[in-house]
């Protein structure tokens, strides 16, 4: 991979960072109100992996997928408009932070139910088997969901029917506030779906380029007609579950040990030590800055859903 | 009267918690995150601590949690399985509804399922779609388990021992807006009740109002309002759903000549739809009855949106003064 590209990959991940950071501020100082749950750290995952997926694949994560959104190409003042109650955010105040969903971008859906996105991604993989589309789709879930039922169900019924899925465990080491390592007996998660007769591998979530190097050897065998692929991406969060989250359980000096490992510092070094220099690695930064700052206070200029609640509340439970 | 100074709603319940597991060895509590962290809401807090393995946090597999919490109790355990939201427990509703539900009918009353199911629900400000139902018409539509939905912190101890302590399955439905309310004193030492009971939060003459769960501070809050529109309103909280206290309610009524149930969850299907027809089953004679809920719509993440659909004090005043000035 040649620096251009990893350049725009630095990009897209300081984007989703300063988002995130920039939401993180406005849930704390009370601008908008509900549970959040940042991708800081993770970023490398979705960057990478929708890299390698094409506009008519589709993906699914969970409700920590503003990432996933964005590495999907939805702008980032849509994003904005949802979180802050404006008209013209991307569900227009009906999902709000954990449920970002931009089909136009190939984005179905964040999902707020442990493990539920899996069953429902191979759903959008069996439809590919009847309406003649090459379309891959990737679901994404945590370490934790790993050990709920729909996730093995949903493993299994892609494996036994061969269906285009990939499915994508973001192993951050934690399921809320209990370390997975806590929860499973067997700490190598792929051998879950390799019981089921899925080819699995364990990835390094911080490097972009491998996660986008594995996602796109996977859509080219999927795309010629294999069955389920799993990886599990080892990975970290920098922030708490959640907006709020206190963190008691985390041991001390832990998020300082991801300083150099985390993708962002990483793909900084690397693209370094390939000759990009300070200057040019302060500009990209500097650049995505200004398209996020732009972004928020366009979405903070959009007219409020109080003009429109009271005629519009209640479309959208029928067609 | 052993008394417990200062306690909120969160702290109640872990009261109520730490005096089963030390007065019962048949105790055992799990969930996730309820060990080592104490909860997400910090109910737990110190129990796992004092009690060691009888403590524990589980993997996020809801149907595990509580098939295990059936078949433990089946031998002779009191299991509590705490379920985060009980929006989350409908991945595992097979263990609630064709399990728990029925061990006692289906062996003829041979087995029972003596578990505690603890759990939380309801709406707050920006909470979303799967995070913010109010479910419990679901359960109570199920013969076999027991229901309560509990808001003060004297409550919410009660009702966790007489759960406890009940040979049947029972479901205490929480809210996480409460856990961390106004500390009040509690008496900790009385002797579990019996399931079941309602509690007159307003004595008044004009119209009966029922409602369970936190809606009831709306209810409330209502009720201080309408005096000044000349309506004394009865207002009876149903602590516990199933068993329903259908006598407290007919007195009410027959009194009140009026009713009116308010509560959180939809109204098409809701409980507030069964307690009106019993009314009406029983030829109870009443001028006026209607019932206030979420108008059937998703819950939806924009507060300024819920602001339209969750009934208010404002929204249950007026339906009040329809009641009384407009219909009689
Ligand atoms: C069925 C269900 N059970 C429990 C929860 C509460 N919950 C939300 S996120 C979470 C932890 C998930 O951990 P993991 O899958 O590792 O994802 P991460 O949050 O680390 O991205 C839990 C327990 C839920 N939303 N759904
Ligand atoms: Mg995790």
């Amino acid at each position: 991979m040649g620096n251009d590209k990893r350049v725009e990959h630095l990009r897209d991940m300081i984007e989703i960072r300063l988002f995130e950071n920039a939401v993180f501020d406005l849930r704390v100082s009370g601008e908008y109100v509900g549970s959040t749950h940042l991708y800081n750290g993770q970023e490398a995952i979705a960057v990478g992996a929708c890299a390698a997926l094409g506009e008519g694949d589709a993906v699914f994560s969970t409700y920590r997928g503003h990432g996933w959104a964005m590495a999907r190409g939805v702008p980032a003042l849509s994003l904005f408009a949802e979180l802050l109650n404006r008209t013209g955010g991307i569900c227009e105040g009906r999902g709000g932070s954990a449920y970002f969903t931009a089909p136009d971008h190939g984005f179905f859906g964040e999902n707020s139910i442990v493990g539920a996105g899996a069953p429902i991604a191979v759903g959008a993989a069996l439809a590919a088997k009847y309406d003649d589309s090459d379309r891959v789709t990737l679901t994404a879930f945590g370490d934790g969901a790993m050990n709920q039922g729909a996730v093995t169900e949903a493993m299994n019924f892609a494996a036994t029917f061969d269906l285009p899925v990939i499915f994508v465990c973001e192993n951050n080491s934690y399921s809320e506030l209990t370390p997975i390592r806590d929860m499973v007996r067997e700490q190598d998660l792929t051998r879950r779906p390799e019981a089921l007769g899925i080819p699995a591998q364990k990835i390094d979530g911080n490097d972009v380029v491998a996660v986008e190097a594995a996602i796109s050897g996977a859509v080219a065998e999927i795309r010629s007609k294999s069955g389920p692929v799993f990886f599990e991406m080892m990975t970290q969060r920098l922030q708490g579950h959640y907006v709020g989250d206190p963190e008691h359980y985390r041991p001390k000096g832990e998020i300082e040990s991801y300083k150099d490992i985390e993708p962002i510092a990483r793909l900084r070094r690397e693209l370094n030590s390939n000759g990009i220099t300070d200057a040019e690695l302060e500009q990209i930064t500097a650049e995505a800055s200004k398209t996020i700052d732009r972004a928020l206070s366009q979405a903070k200029m959009l007219p409020g859903l109080e003009q429109t609640a009271v005629r519009d509340v209640r479309e959208h439970v029928y067609g | 009267m052993v008394e417990q100074a200062g306690v909120n709603y969160g702290g109640a319940i872990n009261a109520a918690l730490r005096r089963c597991l030390a007065e019962d060895e048949r105790t055992i509590f799990f969930g996730e995150d309820v060990g080592k962290p104490g909860g997400v809401f910090g109910v737990s807090k110190g129990l796992h601590a004092e009690f060691g393995n009888r403590v524990f946090d589980t993997p996020i597999s809801e149907t595990a949690m509580i098939g295990a919490g059936v078949g433990a109790a089946m031998m002779g355990m009191r299991p509590v399985v705490e379920i985060m939201w009980l929006d989350f427990a409908m991945v595992a509703f097979d263990q609630i509804v064709n399990q728990a539900a029925n061990v006692r009918y289906v062996s003829n009353g041979k087995l029972s399922a003596p578990l505690t199911i603890r759990t939380q629900q309801g709406y707050l400000p920006g909470s979303c779609a799967q995070h913010a139902q109010n479910l419990e018409a679901f359960l109570l539509h199920v013969p076999g388990i027991r229901v309560c939905m509990p808001t003060t912190p004297q409550e919410a101890y009660d009702s966790m021992m007489s759960a406890h302590y009940c040979d049947d399955p029972v479901v205490v439905i929480e809210n996480r807006g409460l856990y961390a309310g106004p500390k009040t004193e509690i008496n900790i030492g009385a002797e579990p009740s019996e399931i079941g009971g309602s509690v007159l939060r307003r004595e008044g003459s004009d119209i009966t109002i029922v409602s369970w769960g936190p809606i009831i501070s709306e209810v409330l809050a209502a009720g201080d309002q309408m005096p000044s529109r000349g309506i004394d309103a009865e207002i009876i909280e149903a602590v516990w759903l199933n068993p329903f206290d259908w006598n407290g309610l007919i007195r009410s009524v027959k009194k009140t000549r009026r009713l009116l149930v308010v509560h959180e969850a939809n109204v098409t299907g809701g409980f507030g739809g069964e307690i009106l027809a019993r009314v009406v089953e029983w030829d109870i004679q009443v001028s006026h009855m209607r019932r206030l809920g979420l108008p059937d719509v998703v819950v939806p993440a924009s507060p300024v949106l819920m602001n339209e659909l969750r009934p208010s004090a404002e929204s249950i005043v007026a339906a009040a003064v329809e009641a009384i000035w407009c219909r009689s």
